[in-house]
């Protein structure tokens, strides 16, 4: 009987360990969640860190420093095709609000390239020649706590004085085309009442 | 007692190295990359060296042509990239990477050889999912792996290491990684090689 029950608390044991899939697999953050506070290295170039508002000599910040009221947060991999072919559009997305003196301090744009070396995103970037600013994640520490999506993945969140807000987009995929994607976030910011 | 705690173990060890471990893969895939779970690092023994003049072979390439090595002598420095297995993570992710940086093989007067052990049917609808792909993609699968065993990189799973050779215009070979099977090997440790050959 002894060995039967200390044979049964092992077996227990094992079984509320985590499993291979519950380890890993934490879910995305979706529509109407608080996105986690992640921190991001400092940007080299003074462009971006003027474009996220960004100042002192810290060697960090946390995404609610960026200077604006939404982010767009693309993930994606030097390695990845989809990326390599969505690349031109983003720069487009990039490019429309930028250009648009209504939205340029409002919405900004950046990519953190999960997985990849501070080397390879800096291949990414110069290949397709992309402006706004892209992050390393070598060790897959983002990639993790935002649930391990494949890419390209888009979040778009709010950012408040208090730190991230809530995700107001999160899909899988392309933006499909750069004035689709920037109308759907417009509306969807909009408040109610607004025209 | 003592065979449950060993069997209890066991279990432990085996199920915590089959662990989801953390690779992106591009939704270029969808849901049809197999993931094999984390294998050991690395399971063969070199039988080339640094130094030494490397391997001939010919293999059938997706084209429907047959590559040789020695066909490069004397024009083309040689990069061979041995992936382990298509639709698996970390393989479907890498030759899309070396396909961004032709330039950089450009500069250094050198051609890629991407290399798997899968055969040719296999390989035509997995770099499909790649795009258009400028370097030759070379089936070893008959005699299987025939020429990862030449150069030592195959693994008793049938499958090859994640290996990178680096063969000089000369046929000697400059550059040897066999990196961890779970992981893609940085680009800039290749470029680095490649760069080293102006030495």
């Amino acid at each position: 009987m002894k060995k039967l029950s200390l044979f049964t608390v092992l077996l227990l044991l094992f079984f509320s360990l985590p499993s291979a899939s519950a380890a890993s697999k934490k879910a995305p953050p979706k529509a109407d969640d608080a996105f986690p506070a992640i921190a991001l290295p400092m940007p080299q170039s003074p462009e971006h860190q003027n474009y996220l508002g960004l100042s002192g000599d810290k060697n960090s910040f946390a995404i609610q420093n960026i200077q604006t009221k939404v982010l767009i947060i693309e993930i994606f991999s030097m390695y990845c095709p989809h990326c390599q072919r969505e690349a031109p559009e983003v720069n487009a997305l990039y490019r429309n609000i930028r250009n648009n003196a209504d939205l340029a301090d409002s919405i900004k744009i950046i990519g953190i390239g999960v997985g990849n070396t501070a080397f390879e995103v800096d291949v990414f970037r110069k290949k397709y020649d992309i402006a706004f600013p892209l992050f390393a994640d070598p060790e897959f520490t983002i990639y993790e706590r935002l649930g391990s999506v494949r890419t390209p993945y888009f979040f778009v969140l709010t950012i408040t004085e208090n730190g991230p807000g809530k995700v107001i987009y999160a899909e899988l995929g392309g933006i499909d085309g750069a004035k689709n994607f920037l109308e759907k976030i417009l509306h969807l910011t909009r408040k109610p009442g607004d025209k | 007692m003592k065979k449950a705690v060993f069997v209890f173990l066991a279990f432990f060890l085996v199920f915590s190295a089959a662990r989801a471990w953390s690779q992106t893969h591009s939704d270029a895939f969808a849901e049809k990359i197999y993931d094999p779970g984390k294998r050991k690092p690395t399971d063969s023994r070199l039988k080339v060296e640094l130094g030494e003049k490397a391997p001939d072979f010919t293999l059938p390439a997706i084209s429907g042509d047959h590559v040789t090595l020695s066909q490069y002598r004397g024009e083309k420095n040689v990069v061979l990239s041995f992936v382990p297995a298509a639709w698996t993570p970390v393989c479907s992710d890498q030759w899309p990477g070396y396909n961004i940086v032709e330039a950089h093989f450009a500069e250094h007067d050198a051609l890629l050889l991407g290399i798997s052990v899968d055969n040719i049917p296999s390989l035509h609808a997995w770099t499909q999912q790649m795009g258009t792909l400028w370097f030759p993609v070379l089936s070893d699968f008959w005699p299987h792996g025939a020429v990862a065993e030449k150069y030592g990189i195959l693994r008793p799973e049938g499958i090859s290491e994640r290996a990178l050779f680096v063969i000089d215009k000369k046929g000697i070979i400059r550059y040897i990684s066999v990196y961890n099977i779970n992981k893609r090997p940085p680009l800039e440790n290749l470029l680095e090689a490649l760069e080293r050959l102006k030495q």
